[in-house]
């Protein structure tokens, strides 16, 4: 994973709350079996018409937002499904970061563990950002070390997981990091109650 | 003297690889279905690591399937391809897999509790959300993303934060006529769908240790909705009676064993929980959802909310934006609201006793002229089970299709699709924009309520049409 420090550009305002990720990249786009190419499906049904052409006033269809990097949503961003698919599809269509005033635990993980960074500021900050980022080359500077964000007028701080931004701020290598914990592992594997099931063997009803 | 603990507190504690935040955990069963998996296999063989434990791996094909005319194959391309690397990616590493084929094939979090590889105490983890199922057995099971999945695949562990622990206390009988669907939609009205977000809920009192094996998976399953990262229920006689004699639970000195360990899974008495919340179960009645999340439900004798009854002006805009998605107005009774489709079925409500209830309501009656209903059971076990009491003669009868397992509907990733612009009684979990289809409107509700909308054409009140 490339190392995340500090992301710098323009903003696209999404001001909606519970954005689900069955909105951020709908079912009909999970079939594929590859990790890339998701950018074109982001808020696939929002962003375009039954026959499937593209709705030109949705923010992420005008070509003076095609060079967005930061995503700034309404609280609750990226609620229900698992689907990794959604990080995916915001990161392959460019967004580096997103900011809501809260966010959805899976979606939070699967961000952290592809490189997007999730921030999560005060309501109010969010409004004001929100207002700002209509201006589409209003840029915004976060940055991660530091744990705050700057932009025209706003100056705010983050809490941020610490054992994640020191993965993120490193580009580490995550399962290589865990293996190195062989040891313990194999320790709790010797202490596991014998009688826990296994899914090999074929058993009968 | 050791300090009280919570059921989830124990849980957790007996999995601890390395203490911190985050704390590396241990998975006792990793699940896995073929739409969040290919990209975690592929990414494990591109870095030349295998699979640590085989046998504490399981999959099964349920999300992309056809419910229908299986023997012509999986016609969609793509869903073709994706349960071909879902056959492959198995078969490479070892790990046992039930296909399109196999008399056992179904929804994962179905799956898993029929087999008996559900069990009290475990740690379970699945690329699916809806994995909070498993928690109705005592489990800690919350749902992961796929790079996690590549994660558990390489080093069977999990790295997560401790989240807080929440206390829904439940108190009151259940009505006659009010499912487990009605209670769990009742509990995320209450606390909103960002409302158990950092926390894991056990659900609590008499209430809940007087529901079945099926009701309790049918509460855990929507936990989720609530925004939680997993929900628990204490094992009990319940617990294990459902357990004993499956495939994968434990046999003779093992299961004396188990059942010792599984008795001491509960909360202790002097335990705190971060949050609690309560909710009188007596005082509910059926639910429907209006809206386009879980948490936008009324009560079946209400009416479709206006954007001017919400304070919040986000909530207000969320609801001008709902009404629209869903054509409805506001003020319309939800017993005047019609409906195309009727979906039976999914991870929340295909089980056996979900198609029994609905089998009931649907007896000697017949099925609307303008809609078209569809029973997927959650299983094929489930579906053998139903045929061997009769029950599919019963839909039949009605005029219900009867097909075969998988998630269907729901997320409408098979041919399953409702049209746009159609509505839908389903006794799903989410009532997402587009989540049954592009423009589908779903209104979520339980089995009974589904059965006699099909058969009304509109939402009724399912107390009014059963004997008490």
């Amino acid at each position: 994973m490339k190392p995340v420090r500090v992301i710098r550009g323009p903003m696209v305002p999404l001001d909606r709350a519970d954005v689900d990720t069955d909105q951020i990249i709908p079912q009909q786009f999970l079939k594929r079996i590859e990790r890339d190419g998701y950018g074109e499906f982001l808020f696939y049904n929002w962003a375009h018409r039954d026959d499937g052409s593209p709705i030109e006033d949705f923010i992420t269809n005008r070509p003076e937002r095609s060079h967005a990097k930061v995503l700034v949503a309404g609280r609750n961003f990226g609620c229900g499904s698992s689907r990794e698919h959604a990080p995916w599809a915001l990161q392959d269509w460019g967004f580096d970061a997103v900011i809501a005033p809260s966010t959805a635990d899976i979606f939070r993980n699967n961000s952290a563990n592809i490189g997007l960074l999730v921030v999560e500021l005060p309501e109010a900050d969010v409004g004001r950002l929100m207002e700002l980022a209509r201006d589409p080359d209003a840029s915004i500077t976060i940055d991660l070390e530091s744990q705050t964000v700057v932009a025209d007028g706003v100056e705010s701080s983050f809490d941020f997981d610490p054992s994640v931004k020191h993965r993120l701020l490193e580009g580490l290598d995550w399962i290589g990091m865990t293996l190195t914990r062989e040891e313990s592992i194999t320790r709790h594997e010797m202490e596991r109650p014998t009688w826990l099931p296994v899914s090999t063997g074929s058993p009968t009803p | 003297m050791t300090p009280a603990r919570t059921l989830f507190e124990k849980v957790w504690d007996t999995h601890v690889v390395e203490a911190g935040d985050p704390t590396l955990l241990y998975a006792d069963m990793h699940l896995v279905h073929e739409v969040t998996s290919p990209q975690a296999f592929a990414s494990l063989e591109q870095a030349g690591r295998k699979v640590r434990r085989p046998d504490l791996t399981f999959a099964t094909v349920d999300h992309g399937i056809p419910t229908t005319g299986r023997h012509l194959g999986i016609l969609d391309p793509l869903s073709k391809r994706q349960v071909e690397a879902l056959r492959d990616n198995c078969a490479r590493h070892g790990i046992v897999m039930y296909g399109i084929d196999d008399p056992r094939q179904g929804i994962v979090h179905v799956v898993g509790p029929e087999q008996g590889l559900t069990q009290p105490g475990m740690l379970i983890v699945c690329g699916d959300s809806h994995t909070s199922t498993h928690g109705a057995f005592g489990a800690l099971a919350f749902g992961i993303g796929t790079s996690e999945v590549e994660h558990v695949l390489a080093t069977q562990t999990i790295w997560q934060s401790p989240p807080q622990s929440m206390a829904v206390e439940v108190s009151g009988e259940l009505p006659w006529g009010v499912a487990a669907k009605d209670l769990i939609l009742g509990i995320i009205t209450q606390i909103g769908v960002a409302g158990g977000t950092r926390h894991v809920i056990e659900y609590r009192g008499k209430t809940i240790l007087g529901l079945t094996m099926e009701q309790r998976m049918t509460i855990c399953n929507m936990s989720i909705e609530g925004g939680a990262r997993a929900g628990m229920i204490a094992p009990d006689e319940t617990t294990i009676s459902f357990i004993e004699g499956r495939p994968y639970a434990p046999k003779g000195a093992d299961w004396d064993a188990a059942v010792s360990v599984w008795e001491s899974l509960v909360t202790d008495d002097d335990a705190v929980f971060d949050k609690v919340v309560t909710i009188d179960a007596s005082s509910l009645i059926p639910h429907v959802t209006w809206g386009v999340n879980p948490a936008q439900t009324v009560r079946v004798d209400a009416f479709v909310p206006s954007p001017d009854s919400f304070d919040n002006p986000q909530q207000r805009d969320a609801t001008i934006r709902a009404l629209e998605y869903m054509g409805l107005e506001a003020g319309t009774a939800i017993s005047d609201i019609t409906i195309d489709h009727v979906f039976l079925g999914s991870c929340t409500n295909g089980r056996i006793e979900d198609l029994r209830a609905a089998a009931r309501v649907v007896e000697g009656r017949k099925v609307d002229s303008r809609v078209s209903a569809v029973v997927v059971p959650g299983s094929m076990q489930v579906k053998a089970q139903a045929e061997a009491e009769g029950l599919d003669a019963v839909f039949l009868a009605a005029g219900f299709e009867w097909r075969d397992a998988g998630c269907s509907s729901c997320l409408a990733m098979n041919p399953d699709v409702i049209p746009s612009g159609e509505r839908v009684a389903s006794t799903s979990n989410r009532n997402y924009e587009g989540r049954q289809g592009r423009g589908a409107r779903t209104h979520l509700v339980s089995p009974a309520m589904a059965a006699a909308a099909a058969v009304a054409g509109h939402f009724v009140d399912v107390r009014d049409w059963e004997d008490k």
